[in-house]
């Protein structure tokens, strides 16, 4: 089908919707369907410029309401298809995601995060992490990776249009402005010069064959009769997520098994926090950190044995606790103090958090 | 005469009798279609998207692959099908809510763009599903759930004029037409030419019928068709509104 899109392995210096952009190529995504917004609008405009020279193709939609869902029928066509979008965008994009949770479609929505609600900024933010995670009518049943570096932009990229196609499950990649308009260099290569294999693509409609008399016709509905049956079905869904949670769950921690205080934070938030755990233990404080690189599903195992053994938590984000509640749902039952630094819109320097745990730890 | 077979070969036998009211005209039109489809051989390549409303009681209907999806978004869904797959055919199935309401983003966008799908709409004045409310389409004076003392076109309008409008919208290459249930022969030809638009690459077809909700309603059967066939004309014109190729083909005024 597709020809391959980076030769070798090399070195780029791009901003993270360019990143994105040559992700999705790289993964072999065939379309995407989009409707502009800031911070997400260079995501298309690379797209746009790139598609064409790889016999890719791309649907400027009327609204994220039909972004959203073209890239179902896109995906239903069997075709990787993607979209990107951000804030109101997000907003709008919950409700055809809430069909591809309920008809388990393998869609991938790449979220620059702005500044919410309503219009707010179009700059920054991390308060896109409740609607990504759990937003809709439903339950949640979605896989969403949290970047923190242009490196995890490319690799997350590549991996959730193979989650999407392995565990049927609406993936979606978690960025925000920072990252997507900041330079930065990374490592672009080819999936499969590395080793990673490419989940291949599966029409669920138009297979070859006339339905009713070659094979039975592939339909697909989003409602019920009973109430039972939508029970059945939506355990079904729970139970088989559950049991690839697991397997899906990805984080980072380090210097978590002695320390005074773990800091937990995800995103891009996560440099600030690394950088100064470093500092503060080259000053000899017990301090670490544990970032979920998967806000759904956590990785609630780890987590629970870290909040276990951990004296005080601090949780910190660019929002006002929506990390928080999430992380405090999977700690449930931990006697730990869990302490805050919310900075709802606001980026977070390392500075700023080394004082914040000067100031608990004194 | 010939004796007319039982159901077209497309429709599907186990999931009949189907899901309408009886005196639905849902049912109608999907025996028109399925005929059609018969008649075009297209049923191997042929991918059904049906709406949110009473609509949605065909998503097992044809022994076609079928996609039930939201109200009002069975254009986008069978847009990016069609996108990805332009190979397939695309029929978006939907209500007069659905296409001229909350959905009507979409159909005025697709219609713009020239998108290569199929659009046909049941036009039965009102919301069915939810049990009988004003919709773009109501007729003046015509009661509904939400408009108890009937539609005051000085507060909510006048009927919404669909294919009209896509007409409008549609440059060369948009097939758009108003059918009835009460003219099936008519009904038949309209939904023909405008998959025969799509088979041949044309561009967007759309085809409005007008529709029958005794239900919601609350007619007999005498009262229904002469809604269908005395009032609804009233303000619904039957014809072809834009064939590509042609200004105004057929205009019946039924
Ligand atoms: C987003 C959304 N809003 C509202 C509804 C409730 N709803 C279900 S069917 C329907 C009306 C359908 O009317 P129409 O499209 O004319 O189809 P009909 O039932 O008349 O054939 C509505 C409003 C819904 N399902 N989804
Ligand atoms: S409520 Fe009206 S539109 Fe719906 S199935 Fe019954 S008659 Fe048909
Ligand atoms: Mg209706």
């Amino acid at each position: 089908m597709s020809q391959k899109v980076i030769s070798a392995e090399k070195r780029a210096f791009m901003t993270g919707n360019e990143v994105v952009a040559w992700a999705a190529l790289a993964a072999g995504a065939e379309i995407m369907y989009g409707y502009p917004i800031t911070p997400q609008n260079e995501i298309m405009h690379y797209w746009t410029r790139l598609a064409p020279k790889y016999g890719r193709s791309f649907l400027q939609t009327e609204d994220e309401l039909s972004a959203g869902f073209t890239t179902a029928g896109g995906v239903m066509a069997g075709r990787k298809a993607f979209t990107a979008t951000s804030g109101p965008g997000n907003t709008l994009m919950q409700e055809p995601m809430s069909m591809a949770e309920m008809m388990r479609l393998p869609t991938v929505v790449v979220v620059q995060q702005r500044g919410g609600p309503s219009t707010a900024t179009v700059i920054y933010s991390q308060q896109e992490v409740t609607l990504t995670t759990i937003g809709g009518n439903g339950e949640g049943m979605r896989i969403v990776y949290s970047t923190a570096t242009h490196q995890e932009l490319f690799d997350y990229t590549i991996k959730a249009f193979n989650a999407a196609w392995k565990y049927r499950f609406p993936t979606f990649v978690l960025g925000d402005g920072y990252q997507a308009k900041m330079r930065e260099p990374l490592t672009i290569y080819d999936p499969a010069e590395r080793g990673i294999g490419m989940v291949p693509p599966e029409p669920f409609v138009g297979k070859e064959g006339i339905p009713g008399e070659d094979r039975p016709p592939a339909q697909y509905r989003n409602t019920f009769n009973l109430e039972e049956e939508l029970y059945e079905k939506v355990m079904a869904d729970v139970s088989e997520y559950e049991k690839i949670a697991p397997e899906v769950a990805e984080f980072q921690a380090d210097g978590t098994e002695d320390a005074d205080l773990v800091l937990v934070c995800h995103g891009v938030v996560f440099r600030a926090v690394r950088e100064a755990v470093a500092k503060l233990r080259e000053q000899g404080r017990k301090v670490g950190y544990f970032r979920p690189v998967t806000l759904r599903p956590l990785p609630v195992r780890q987590l629970r044995e870290m909040v276990g053994k951990a004296k005080k938590i601090l949780l910190v984000e660019s929002a006002y606790g929506q990390l928080a509640r999430l992380f405090k749902e999977a700690a449930y039952g931990s006697g730990t103090e869990i302490l805050t630094l919310f900075r709802p819109g606001l980026g977070i320097t390392a500075g700023e958090v080394e004082a914040k745990v000067k100031e608990i730890l004194t | 005469m010939s004796p007319q077979p039982a159901m077209p070969r497309s429709w599907r036998v186990d999931t009949k009798p189907h899901k309408f009211c009886p005196g639905c005209g849902h049912g109608l039109i999907l025996k028109c279609l399925g005929q059609v489809i018969d008649e075009l051989e297209i049923q191997g390549r042929l991918i059904f998207g049906c709406d949110i409303g009473c609509s949605l009681l065909s998503w097992d209907f044809f022994n076609l692959d079928t996609i039930q999806t939201h109200h009002g978004r069975t254009v986008p869904v069978m847009t990016g099908l069609k996108r990805a797959r332009p190979d397939l055919l695309c029929i978006a199935y939907m209500g007069d809510g659905g296409g001229y309401s909350i959905g009507a983003q979409h159909l005025v966008n697709a219609a713009a763009r020239n998108e290569k799908i199929t659009v046909i709409l049941a036009n039965n004045t009102q919301y069915a599903m939810t049990g009988g409310q004003m919709a773009p389409t109501t007729l003046p004076g015509q009661k509904t759930e939400t408009s108890p003392y009937g539609r005051d076109p000085e507060l909510t309008g006048f009927p919404l004029q669909g294919p009209e409008m896509v007409g409008a919208i549609g440059r060369e290459g948009v097939y758009s037409a108003r059918g009835s249930v009460g003219n099936l022969r008519q009904l038949r030809r309209f939904l023909k030419k405008a998959l025969e638009n799509q088979i041949e690459g044309r561009g967007f077809s759309f085809v409005e019928a007008l529709s029958a909700c005794p239900t919601n309603w609350r007619t007999n059967a005498v009262e229904t068709w002469s809604f269908i066939e005395k009032e609804m004309p009233k303000y619904f014109k039957t014809g072809e509104i834009k064939v590509p190729g042609a200004g105004r083909e057929e205009v019946a005024n039924g």
